[in-house]
């Protein structure tokens, strides 16, 4: 398994406070990676450095063995790196179709016009927003926004995909529909990094688990593995127990 | 294109103002004259305000820098018509490029004060400025309308011109909005962080149809101060033209092509009709100022926007 992305020695400080402090990890080609950890613990900053919304203070991150550190979110994308908003960012007062088209167009492959529609619906088909292809991004509801964030950055066809808590704010059938959607994406060879606070579906999703805590990492490795760590229990998790009383 | 009905639409337009005032109807041509110049402006304002979702109060420095440059190149370089108007508008252009990569940085309030410190510093500029007349101007002598078959012909002309540039600045729209670039601006305007983390690359985007955005104003602005035969800078960069050009642009309906025109034309008899009544005589500028107070509170999307909302179909039809 080579590494799709590599972040070294990381590090983001806002005034007095580190929100990413010298963190390294990577995410293999065809891996599902997910980045767990509490409120706070710097987890979205850990993306937003990643696909240059921000700019490091220090360390590296190289996608596809490019160096890709600070450079602009919209290079990052054309290169194949996509994501998703924990605070859903639709185009409101465009088509769901629009919405995924701008996906397509810019993102890997930066499709023409005409063949990134037919890109666009492909991933709308896939989220299951085929019916709503015309209604305008605002009209969907909460858990429909989530599954437009998705199907736009799936609608690039990346190589990796970042996802920021795309499971928050669903019912339970929503959230079932969700995974099902995500394994589908794996089962087509993208990478994913994922953030997310809903252990069962983290715990089953995943091949590794990083976990951050005050920015910094406080364990790693397969779910069972950092699911049992004292430390991720004492900071994160509370109950040792968690995994196993949810299986998947 | 041929087959969609928004072409046809355009095409009768022009077809219209070129063929209704006659030989002697020159009442008319000049009305339909402004109107034509009010749709370039409006239409070109609008790639930036209806697309990318930037406003410029400064759009008239286009206009203003067209004047100039056409002027000078015909007046004292002694060029003749066609490679004075495509020049003034290749240098205009690359000028909003510059103007443009500087400012396109700031959003919002903060890009909109800078469009009106863009015209108000090339204004001084010019004011200042010896080999274009300084404050004074520079003046045309008549005979350069010689080679255009006398005055009368020229104005003719002049006027086809105008017509001509105006239905390239809707087409223009059209082609725009269906391009990848257009949806690129679009999603800019509905939201920039947004399109950039999905590789929209805005500085180049915004950058590029704000120099487009330039270059068929500055056509006009050049054709418009040759007619006058005088170029001053008030006139040349008059902020009221910039304003009526955004009061047009969100009475039709800002983001639609055929908004622009419609507006255009609206507020021209409007403001026809108010100049030569006793009332309202001087208060021209007072109306257009609460007619766009009133849009904003009322009708943000103007009228293609509330016929678009009634009549959804509409929106296929006129785009």
């Amino acid at each position: 398994m080579s590494a799709l992305l590599e972040v070294g020695e990381l590090s983001k400080r806002f005034g007095g406070l580190q929100a990413v402090g010298s963190l390294t990890f990577s995410v293999g080609e065809g891996e599902i990676l997910g980045l767990i950890g509490p409120n706070g613990a710097g987890k979205s900053t850990v993306f937003n450095l990643i696909n240059g919304v921000f700019a490091p203070d220090s360390g590296r991150v190289a996608f596809r063995g490019m160096d890709i550190t600070g450079a602009a979110p919209y290079r990052v994308a054309r290169l194949g790196l996509a994501r998703t908003h924990q605070i859903v960012q639709p185009f409101a007062g465009m088509s769901v179709l629009d919405n995924c088209t701008v996906g397509a167009c810019f993102g890997r492959e930066s499709l023409p016009l005409s063949r990134a529609r037919e890109a666009a619906r492909e991933a709308a088909q896939l989220v299951g927003l085929e019916k709503r292809l015309d209604a305008p991004a605002l009209e969907l509801t909460i858990a429909g926004k989530k599954r437009l964030e998705l199907a736009r950055a799936l609608a690039a066809r990346p190589a990796l995909l970042m996802l920021d808590e795309v499971l928050a704010g669903l019912n339970p059938t929503e959230v079932a529909h969700m995974i099902e959607i995500l394994r589908t994406i794996r089962g087509r060879g993208v990478s994913i990094l994922m953030i997310e606070h809903l252990m069962q579906a983290i715990m089953s999703l995943s091949d590794r688990i990083v976990v951050l805590n005050y920015g910094t990492k406080l364990s790693e490795g397969p779910p069972a593995h950092v699911a049992n760590d004292p430390a991720v229990i004492a900071a994160y998790l509370g109950d040792p127990g968690i995994v196993q009383r949810q299986p998947q | 294109m041929l087959r969609r009905p928004f072409f046809w639409i355009i095409a009768v337009t022009i077809a219209v103002f070129a063929a209704a005032p006659r030989g002697t109807d020159v009442e008319l041509r000049e009305s339909l004259l402004l109107a034509a110049v009010y749709i370039t402006l409006a239409s070109n304002v609008n790639l930036m305000l209806g697309y990318a979702g930037y406003v410029n109060f400064g759009s008239v420095v286009f206009f203003g820098l067209g004047g100039y440059f056409c002027v000078y190149f015909m007046g004292t370089l002694g060029w003749s018509i066609a490679p004075a108007l495509a020049l003034s508008g290749v240098a205009v252009s690359a000028a909003a490029l510059v103007f443009g990569l500087g400012i396109l940085r700031l959003r919002g309030v903060h890009f909109a004060l800078a469009t009106i410190g863009v015209n108000e510093a090339v204004q001084a500029f010019v004011t200042n400025f010896e080999p274009w007349g300084g404050s004074t101007g520079i003046y045309l002598s008549p005979e350069l309308f010689q080679p255009l078959g006398g005055p009368g012909q020229a104005l003719w002309i002049i006027y086809y011109l105008l017509v001509a540039i105006m239905g390239v600045s809707l087409y223009l729209s059209y082609f725009i909005k269906r391009s990848k670039l257009g949806l690129g601006l679009l999603s800019i305007g509905q939201n920039e962080d947004a399109a950039v983390v999905l590789g929209v690359p805005a500085p180049r985007y915004k950058a590029l149809a704000y120099s487009t955005s330039a270059f068929l104003p500055a056509l006009a602005g050049g054709l418009y101060f040759f007619k006058g035969a005088f170029v001053q800078p008030a006139d040349a960069f008059d902020l009221t033209l910039s304003t009526e050009a955004i009061v047009i642009t969100m009475l039709g309906g800002q983001g639609t092509i055929v908004g622009p025109a419609l507006g255009a034309y609206l507020y021209e008899e409007l403001r026809g009709w108010l100049l030569t009544s006793e009332t309202f005589a001087n208060f021209q500028l007072v109306v257009s100022g609460v007619l766009l107070l009133l849009i904003v509170q009322f009708a943000p999307d103007g009228l293609m926007g509330f016929f678009y909302r009634r009549w959804p179909r509409l929106r296929r039809v006129f785009e």
